[in-house]
């Protein structure tokens, strides 16, 4: 017998001939009761607590909140579609990965990246990437020490049932809360290992 | 047909008290340890007072693990299926022995000798780094504290922290001995370090070919496996290589994707305290022109189905590996993860390893424990420990009714004197009779040694000398 018939076989007789599987109480929290501006208050309070920097901005200032955000970054990495009005105002060399993807040594050699998302989680302060548009492959996000990412009010989601039901579960997810942190020295929550130690969140308000 | 037990680092070779015994002689240990054990206790309670619905979402989580639990077989072909058609590699073991040599073979089969490593529970419990490097194969544990712990030359002593034993300073140490690549100057602040780690390990996560994890979800329905992390280790292992090869117990499926809901709140507030942690990656087979490409995901048996015929016990299987049971253990509090002989160590660890190689393997460990209830209380899928701790002690009686032993030739003795009502007066007034001169030098009713086998009790509790009359007598006296 192969290992996967002898490993399904086990499990059967281990359960025996009629095993129960129980009904599942699903009575937590489910919808959003934040409406949308508390939810992106919420959202801002627990992006800053972990230690992202956040601007908020009007939908005509993302330019501007972008270039700000870059400051003193002279190459920047961004996903094919990055809409041109979020770099109108960035002075810098903006690098685009695709057609042709950029090599990881291309990717290290950047001062930031920039981004949108697919949904954020007020509750959790988190947001998810998908591979989406404006977005790009998961690498992009992860060895540039900077990330900026912009994030529409209408992407934001309040809690964590209603951020997930928003996504597509086959596609490559990325949920970042904060930047890159360790807590393995003494249990302690330390900022900036591996993934960017950077986060800026720019979060677009409604006009 | 017969349940064969797990293999692998799941039991020592000393009894759980003997281990003890060495690791409550280290008051840097257990001084390390109660600090950090505090610490991500009032952490986590702060975050889970902030949810409103928690009870309700840990009573999902322990529906839901059941569920699975009765529903395994369809639920794993389910997920093979699925990861199948898009497009990974889907292998099966028995045990760790055979886990480790699949997992060889795929990383042979690429033509690399080093591999990166995410950390992982899975490839820690069938002992995976030192089957590679039997093959000559090196693995670079990528996660902090598996770094530290791998640079010591060391075992992990938490599920979540496996340096939680180590101090800064400590640890400061050890990368300025053995890092080989540590900054000049290095100090004890934790910023400094983990600056030296991201440093050391930079160049490999770049130039990395084939990458191993662990998982802490599968999904069933759409065959996609879930990693939680804090670091961006993770996320270098599972994007950068061309290979991943996923090492996964096959206890931890989840039907569904909507079934993340529950534990993205249960998981990360329960093991580091945060709302949610700093990265979460999900990965369904290949994805083209994103993340690696060749994709193998290893389901591994190694004693799980024999825990699963245990209807007591099989909730053990239900862990999502959290450790807040670790954390609020007052045993583990101040013995350490090493005590306990295994990678699960803790309140979990002295119900699943001993149901993992059978009781014979590990009789001590259901007895590690004050059955207090502190694990139960903040396990967030309701695992009930001390029921299943106090099953397991049976299970250890059990295990040895057949052989001689103190105990049971006392209780014998007992008895035979207590089973006869004169005869228990007589041995009563000869006990007093025997011990009253005792009483008097000592000038108390207690002894604190008696000889062995009896200094099995003496030995952490005073000994009552009899009382002066029994209540028979008191009774017809006063009568």
């Amino acid at each position: 017998m192969n290992a996967r018939e002898e490993i399904l076989n086990r499990l059967r007789t281990a359960l025996g001939p009629a095993p129960t599987a129980p009904r599942v109480p699903r009575e937590y929290r489910v919808d959003d009761a934040l409406d949308g501006p508390a939810r992106i208050d919420l959202l801002v309070d627990r992006l800053v607590d972990y230690k992202a920097e956040v601007t908020r901005c009007r939908p005509d200032e993302v330019a501007a909140s972008v270039a700000t955000a870059l400051a003193g970054v002279t190459r920047l990495v961004a996903p094919a579609e990055t809409p041109e009005s979020w770099l109108s105002a960035y002075p810098g060399k903006v690098v685009t990965d695709g057609p042709q993807p950029l090599s990881v040594a291309e990717l290290d050699g950047a001062g930031a990246v920039l981004t949108g998302c697919a949904v954020a989680i007020a509750e959790t302060g988190t947001i998810v990437l998908d591979g989406g548009p404006a977005q790009g492959r998961r690498a992009l996000t992860l060895v540039p020490d900077h990330h900026v990412c912009v994030v529409t009010s209408d992407q934001v989601a309040g809690g964590v049932p209603a951020g997930l039901r928003r996504l597509t579960p086959t596609r490559p997810l990325t949920f970042i809360s904060g930047p890159s942190a360790t807590s393995d020295i003494e249990l302690n929550r330390v900022e900036g290992v591996h993934g960017p130690r950077r986060l800026h969140v720019i979060v677009v308000e409604p006009g | 047909m017969t349940l064969p037990h797990g293999t692998g680092h799941l039991a020592g070779s000393r009894p759980f008290p003997a281990a003890a015994h060495v690791e409550l002689g280290k008051p840097q240990l257990r001084a390390n340890l109660h600090k950090a054990t505090h610490t991500i206790r009032n952490k986590r309670a702060r975050v889970v007072e902030e949810l409103p619905d928690w009870e309700q979402l840990r009573l999902a989580g322990s529906a839901i693990k059941a569920n699975v639990m009765a529903r395994l077989p369809e639920l794993l072909v389910e997920f093979e299926a699925a990861a199948t058609a898009a497009g990974a590699v889907v292998h099966w073991a028995r045990d760790a022995a055979e886990a480790c040599e699949v997992v060889t073979r795929l990383v042979r089969e690429t033509g690399t000798d080093e591999v990166v490593k995410v950390k992982s529970m899975a490839t820690q419990e069938i002992e995976l780094n030192q089957a590679l490097e039997r093959a000559g194969i090196s693995a670079t544990e990528t996660d902090l504290a598996e770094l530290i712990v791998q640079l010591a030359d060391d075992e992990p002593s938490h599920i979540l922290v496996p340096a939680i034993h180590y101090n800064r300073s400590q640890i400061r140490d050890i990368f300025t001995e053995r890092m080989g690549d540590a900054p000049a100057g290095l100090t004890d602040e934790p910023r400094v370090l983990a600056e030296a780690a991201r440093l050391h390990l930079r160049r490999k996560f770049l130039s990395s070919k084939v990458a191993i994890s662990g998982a802490n979800f599968a999904i069933a329905e759409t065959g996609t496996l879930v990693v939680l992390e804090s670091e961006g280790n993770g996320r270098m292992c599972l994007t950068l290589p061309e290979t991943l090869i996923s090492v996964v117990g096959v206890e931890k499926l989840l039907p569904s994707f909507s079934d993340l809901e529950v534990f993205l709140q249960l998981l990360p507030r329960s093991s580091t305290g945060e709302r949610m942690n700093p990265y979460t990656s999900t990965w369904t087979g290949v994805t083209a022109g994103d993340g690696p490409q060749n994709v193998h995901i290893v389901l591994v048996d190694n004693g799980r189905s024999a825990t699963l015929a245990d209807e007591v016990g099989r909730q053990a299987l239900h862990c999502i590996r959290c450790s807040a049971c670790l954390n609020v253990c007052p045993v583990y509090e101040r013995v350490g993860g090493h005590a306990y002989q295994s990678v699960y160590p803790g309140p979990i660890g002295a119900i699943l390893s001993p149901q993992m190689t059978g009781i014979e393997a590990n009789k001590t460990l259901p007895f590690a424990s004050t059955l207090c209830g502190a694990c139960y209380d903040v396990c967030p899928v309701r695992i009930n420990i001390p029921e299943v701790l106090v099953h397991l002690r049976q299970a250890a009686v059990d295990s040895r009714r057949d052989k001689p032993s103190a105990e049971r030739t006392a209780m014998k003795a007992m008895a035979w004197v207590m089973g006869d009502r004169r005869r228990y007066a007589r041995a009563l007034r000869a006990a007093r009779r025997g011990t009253v001169p005792l009483e008097r030098v000592l000038r108390r009713r207690t002894v604190r040694h008696l000889p062995w086998p009896m200094s099995a009790w003496t030995a952490s509790r005073d000994a009552p000398l009899p009382a002066p009359e029994s209540f028979r007598d008191w009774w017809r006296r006063t009568r």
